[in-house]
């Protein structure tokens, strides 16, 4: 990933290997490409194969034929934009919002939580230690309408009295940047801590107030730790199913959802693998302009 | 030049600083006068840099008042004071240009020709052609250049140097002290300066302020805090001082005089402490050695007896360690004039010096002060050399 390549600079510097720490290097990546090759390439292929397969006609439920069948990918776009849509718009939305908390949250416990800093990282990473299936499931109970949490919005007229908060988009949008915060949270913080604490007090020193040395210095500083926690946040969370199907109802289904229908209960493999590199490639394409956009300049 | 306009001396009265149980700054009074090259010496942890910080916003007082004139800045924010800070390691923003940083200043206060400032700020320290690299990309001069420029485009009442020269090696310092000198006079901005190297400060500032424990130990011009040091902090933290303990036995015209061990000095009236226990005070520079038994002209301080234990000869001047009879080691500098022969290990020597140069010191806390500041100025001068 572009957040953790390292500086072009810093690798020209490297002397030239000899021979024999070349030897040494190639030993040290052979576990890593093979488990690559085997696990992550090879699939990727059969994959791409089953995509343009075709029922082979024999009745047999998931027996499928290569007949190089492109119009799969056609089908399956005309058939699902809706889902591809909602996909990328919670994805995105969630993605804001974790942004949006998990700014000010990682700000906060690098620059004033003091002796509260490791007791605060601990806590952000406290939700790993339960499932994430079971997690989900209890956001379920929290946002239910006769819930707690509702009741008490509705009763202080926060929102309206009819509004039902569960098996809604909004649930959806919201369980996704729950279960995806800490990725946005753990970067953000390594990046914020990481600022020389006097960059802030110069620019404060040259008339800057809070928000513009925010503006200025400090978030133009944190940007890696912006796109990696975005990255991290986004790349997940648009192939993310388990919210949609805890939290959403038959209207907010995203492509995980089809997917998952498609491979388990319909025993539909080409549709599934056709759906899934499309996926794959309008992530890459946003990823890559995303990153451009930022500017690859200040990853460092 | 353009000078900063008319705001006024800056004042602090009675300012103190405590972080829980500990007190950085203990009740500073002081007035540094509009235009004036100011310095603030002292060794580590003796609230200079904290001083400065309170001055800058970035500290707030626990008591006391900091003022620009008539303005009461002490609890201002940092950017609502007209006061700007050169960092210690400079704090340049590394994302920005050189000529981006530069004109950060301008563009928060809404300046309108801001390039025409802060190019005229560059040429000032000679970067103009700088201008479109980063921080990086410079050497620690030029960034300690751009962090002055940085500064200075501002045109602040007060600018404030936190150890500008800290990360300089000594030949590229030594040039920084020159320009530093030249730009303040140039501009015409009170500067302060913190900083622990003795040299710097005597160089560059018209007066010193020398801190320890967080209170100002003595104020005054280069020149009177060396010849006339007050304490003993003071004479052993600005260059070497030699003190001999002893006793005060009466007044001759002008003149203290004052027993040691037998021997009979003088101190001028102003310029010894009151009180009978006293430290008898001469710069190692000051003093004569000549061979035991030569004549030492009348009117002259002399102290005899004394064997040289080590010769150091150092091309422009050589420096003796003598040995007085009751054990204690005196620090004598010769220069090389070419006339005297030098000395070798072991020669019996006597040691004279002009009664105006002696200073005289309170004596009982002669003990242990002494090796603690020496320590201390030892490792304060020890990278020039």
């Amino acid at each position: 990933m572009a957040a953790i390549a390292p500086r072009a600079d810093a690798t020209e510097e490297l002397p030239r290997a000899t021979g024999r720490q070349l030897r040494t290097v190639l030993i040290l990546l052979v576990p890593g490409l093979l488990w690559l090759g085997i696990f992550f390439v090879v699939p990727l292929f059969t994959l791409a194969g089953t995509s343009t397969q075709t029922p082979s006609g024999s009745g047999i439920p998931g027996e499928f034929v290569q007949t190089f069948h492109l119009a799969n990918y056609w089908d399956v776009i005309s058939e699902y934009k809706g889902h591809f849509g909602r996909s990328f718009l919670y994805s995105i939305l969630a993605t804001a919002l974790c942004l949006a908390i998990g700014y000010p949250l990682a700000y906060l416990i690098a620059f004033r939580a003091g002796r509260a800093r490791n007791l605060l990282l601990v806590l952000v990473v406290a939700p790993f230690f339960t499932s994430f299936v079971l997690r989900t499931l209890a956001w379920r109970q929290i946002l239910s309408d006769d819930g707690w949490v509702v009741s008490s919005l509705k009763w202080v007229h926060v929102i309206p009295q009819d509004m039902a908060v569960t098996a809604s988009p909004l649930a959806v949008v919201a369980g996704i940047t729950y279960n995806f915060l800490p990725f946005m949270v753990l970067p953000l913080y390594s990046s914020l801590e990481r600022i020389d604490p006097r960059l802030i007090e110069a620019g404060g020193d040259l008339y800057g107030n809070g928000f513009a040395v925010l503006r200025k210095v400090t978030f133009p500083l944190s940007m890696p730790g912006v796109v990696a926690g975005t990255l991290l946040t986004f790349i997940p969370a648009s192939g993310d199913y388990v919210n949609a199907a805890l939290l959403g109802n038959n209207r907010t289904t995203m492509v995980g959802n089809v997917v998952e229908s498609r491979f388990f209960r319909v025993v539909d493999y080409p549709t599934a693998a056709a759906l899934s590199f499309i996926l794959m490639a309008i992530i890459l394409v946003l990823v890559v302009l995303y990153v451009r956009r930022a500017g690859t300049e200040e990853l460092v | 030049m353009a000078t900063a306009e008319a705001g006024g001396d800056l004042r602090l009265s009675g300012v103190t600083k405590r972080f829980s149980a500990f007190t950085a700054v203990d009740g500073i009074d002081l007035t540094i006068a509009q235009g004036e090259f100011f310095a603030m010496l002292g060794p580590s942890g003796c609230g200079k840099t904290t001083t400065l910080r309170m001055v800058a916003g970035l500290e707030e007082p626990t008591e006391g008042s900091i003022h620009l004139g008539d303005l009461d800045v002490t609890h201002k924010k940092p950017y609502q004071r007209p006061v700007n800070t050169v960092f210690q390691n400079y704090a340049l923003f590394p994302h920005l240009t050189i000529f981006e940083n530069v004109a950060f200043g301008l563009r928060r206060r809404g300046v309108k020709d801001v390039k025409k400032q802060a190019t005229d700020a560059l040429d000032l320290v000679e970067l103009g052609h700088l201008a479109q690299r980063k921080p990086a990309q410079l050497s620690g001069g030029q960034q300690q250049r751009i962090a002055l420029a940085r500064a200075v485009v501002n045109r602040p009442q007060v600018l404030l140097l936190d150890e500008p020269l800290g990360a300089l090696d000594l030949k590229l310092r030594r040039q920084m002290q020159i320009e530093l000198k030249r730009i303040q006079t140039e501009v015409g901005i009170t500067f302060v300066h913190v900083t622990h190297d003795q040299e710097e400060a005597m160089t560059m500032a018209d007066r010193v302020a020398v801190m320890n424990h967080g209170k100002i130990e003595q104020l005054g011009a280069p020149s009177d805090l060396y010849e006339s040091p007050d304490t003993t902090f003071v004479a052993n933290f600005l260059g070497q001082s030699n003190l001999v303990p002893g006793t005060r036995t009466g007044t001759d015209g002008g003149y203290v005089v004052i027993e040691s061990h037998g021997q009979k000095a003088r101190i001028l009236q102003s310029r010894c402490v009151p009180g009978s226990d006293l430290l008898l005070g001469v710069r190692p520079e000051k003093i004569r050695i000549q061979e035991a038994g030569d004549e030492v002209p009348t009117g002259l301080n002399r102290l005899t007896g004394g064997v040289v234990v080590d010769a150091s000869y150092l091309g422009v001047s050589t420096q003796y360690l003598v040995r007085l009879p009751w054990g204690q080691n005196l620090t004598v500098f010769s220069q090389n004039l070419g006339i005297t022969e030098r000395f070798r290990d072991g020669s019996a020597v006597t040691l004279a010096w002009e009664p105006d140069h002696s200073f005289g010191l309170a004596g009982d806390a002669a003990a242990g002060v002494d090796e603690e500041a020496a320590a201390l100025a030892a490792a304060a001068s020890a990278p020039q050399g």
